[in-house]
């Protein structure tokens, strides 16, 4: 219990909890529409395609600075998620092929950059790996300020188009018809979602920055039949697996703690998958068996 | 016919996937207070046509006006309504019946303008209007395919729109349901609006409908029911299958 209070009470974890915590809310919140659109997939793209950027970022200025870096990603994951909506509307590949496609072309750029950049005669290019995989413990203060500005603007700009969002996400049509225009919206929001992975980058990295997008929405779903109950769980279950993940990697010497975020929100959504009421495993399986004896009670066959 | 005050009216609409046409140099004119139908076989552009005239799709060619300016030019995109087939969406999404109904005064209230209670209570009518009141808080994935073309419906009822585009919104209806859904286009109409609704029983068009389009790529005909649909019309636009032609008209 002592080393409990002590760890909670230390200022690296709580630094490095708070970066995780607001990680999860913003993966959560965007990624409950990311998954409403069927583009859950889109989070792989776009962290893959982030790599070339932090590395083009810091081969051009040769600062390691975070918010450096992540404009290079963010540009490069514009591009990205640019080029594949441009392939879907212009030809007939379909958006998984596409995405495929574009993914593997800028990860591979990213890589061949980065093995460029280990050649340079600069020592200061050895902290550029840290985006692939994540490096949470290295978290400063001033990283987590960027994140919560981020956060911030992100979550005001969901809150005044949330209207415009359920509508988009739930039929883009009707809401082309009432005079909405959805390409705009498109642009908007998937902005917001690229925005959101490339916060994510320095924690957990390019490989497994798509997980904290799509499983705090999945695990969401299975509690809840309105969008707002969604999109907040969603916010509570990435917050929550954050800090948890920052909580077991601090207690448990050598475990990083990007993957263990990972693995938490791994946990609640399969246990969510599981058991959640109406729409869970398990519950289904209940439903069917108790039909089934009500079926052979009143005499039914062919079972 | 010349002058009658027309409601749509679409120009040399050439519309193309790919390189195959779906809709070659059509020319039409509705006219306004009309209850009319879009027949044709499968494949013959109805839904394309209805998606030109709303503006979702980009034609090779031509294009669509409307005798109020005020849609032509865009600004009141609003009072065009349309209903989509059901099938279009995916009814998972976690939202209920009055959710949906909502969605129908987005366009009145513009961009960031949350609906109120307003707007609420003329959702909980219009729902009652289709008798899905009862569903109003329901789980829209619980709905059958019936009760999500009342919601459509319904959706596009509450827009308050001044023309009504519908694609197949008798599909997958059970009877009753056909019937209630029949009465609410006759009283759109009766209230002077132009119902354009893309349809397939044969048998229902003279019941149903006062004005007919039959297309089949191009167009075959388009006029009032007693003057369009006939057995030759309908031979035109189903290429040769008598058989079926026969046992209507």
């Amino acid at each position: 219990m002592e080393s409990l209070s002590a760890l909670l009470s230390d200022y690296t974890f709580q630094t490095v909890a708070l970066g995780s915590a607001l990680l999860g809310v913003i993966s959560g919140v965007l990624g409950s529409f990311a998954v409403l659109r069927k583009q859950s997939l889109l989070g792989d793209g776009v962290s893959h395609a982030a790599l070339p950027g932090v590395v083009m970022a810091f081969l051009l200025t040769g600062s390691k600075n975070t918010e450096v870096l992540l404009l290079g990603a963010l540009l490069t994951g514009l591009a990205a998620t640019f080029l594949i909506t441009r392939i879907v509307r212009n030809s007939r590949i379909r958006f998984d092929s596409a995405l495929a496609l574009v993914m593997s072309v800028f990860f591979g750029l990213g890589l061949v950059l980065l093995t460029y950049s280990q050649k340079v005669p600069n020592a200061n290019q050895a902290g550029l790996k840290r985006f692939i995989y994540g490096q949470a413990s290295t978290m400063l203060q001033r990283d987590v300020v960027l994140m919560a500005i981020c956060g911030a603007v992100l979550l005001v700009i969901t809150i005044l188009f949330w209207k415009e969002f359920k509508l988009f996400s739930f039929d883009i049509e009707y809401a082309e018809t009432i005079g909405f225009g959805t390409g705009k919206l498109n642009l908007l929001l998937s902005f917001l979602i690229v925005l959101a992975i490339i916060i994510g980058l320095e924690t957990v990295g390019v490989v497994l920055m798509s997980a904290m997008l799509i499983a705090p929405a999945v695990a969401a779903r299975q509690w809840s039949n309105r969008l707002w109950l969604m999109v907040l769980l969603a916010a509570i279950f990435g917050a929550a697996s954050g800090v948890t993940g920052t909580l077991i990697s601090s207690a448990v010497a050598g475990v990083p703690t990007g993957p263990v975020i990972v693995v938490c929100i791994t946990a609640i959504t399969v246990f969510s998958l599981l058991f959640a009421p109406g729409r869970g495993i398990l519950h289904r399986i209940y439903t069917r068996m108790k039909s089934r004896a009500r079926l052979a009670s009143e005499g039914g066959s062919g079972l | 016919m010349q002058n009658e005050d027309y409601a749509v009216e679409v120009h040399d609409l050439t519309v193309a996937y790919g390189t195959k046409p779906v809709l070659w140099d059509i020319d039409l004119s509705i006219p306004a207070g009309r209850l009319a139908a879009v027949i044709g076989p499968n494949g013959a552009g109805k839904t394309t046509l209805i998606k030109a005239m709303v503006g979702l799709i980009k034609p090779l060619s031509g294009g669509v006006d409307f005798s109020d300016k005020e849609i032509k030019n865009g600004r009141l995109r609003n009072k065009v309504a349309y209903v989509p087939q059901s099938g279009s969406v995916d009814w998972d999404f976690p939202a209920t019946v009055l959710d949906v109904v909502m969605m129908g005064r987005y366009g009145h209230l513009g961009w960031f303008k949350r609906p109120g209670s307003l707007d609420k209570a003329m959702a909980l009518e219009t729902l009652d209007s289709v008798g899905m009141r009862e569903f109003a808080s329901r789980q829209i994935s619980q709905l059958s395919g019936g009760q999500q073309q009342r919601v459509f419906l319904a959706r596009a009822l509450i827009q308050q729109a001044d023309i009504y585009l519908m694609d197949e919104p008798f599909k997958g209806v059970d009877a009753q349901t056909e019937k209630s859904i029949v009465l609410l286009l006759k009283q759109l109409k009766e209230q002077g609006k132009t119902v354009i609704v893309v349809h397939h029983d044969l048998q229902t068009v003279a019941d149903y409908f006062d004005w007919v389009i039959l297309i089949n790529l191009r167009i075959v005909a388009n006029g009032l029911v007693g003057d369009v649909f006939n057995e030759e019309n309908l031979g035109i636009a189903y290429g040769n299958r008598g058989l079926l032609t026969k046992e209507v008209t």
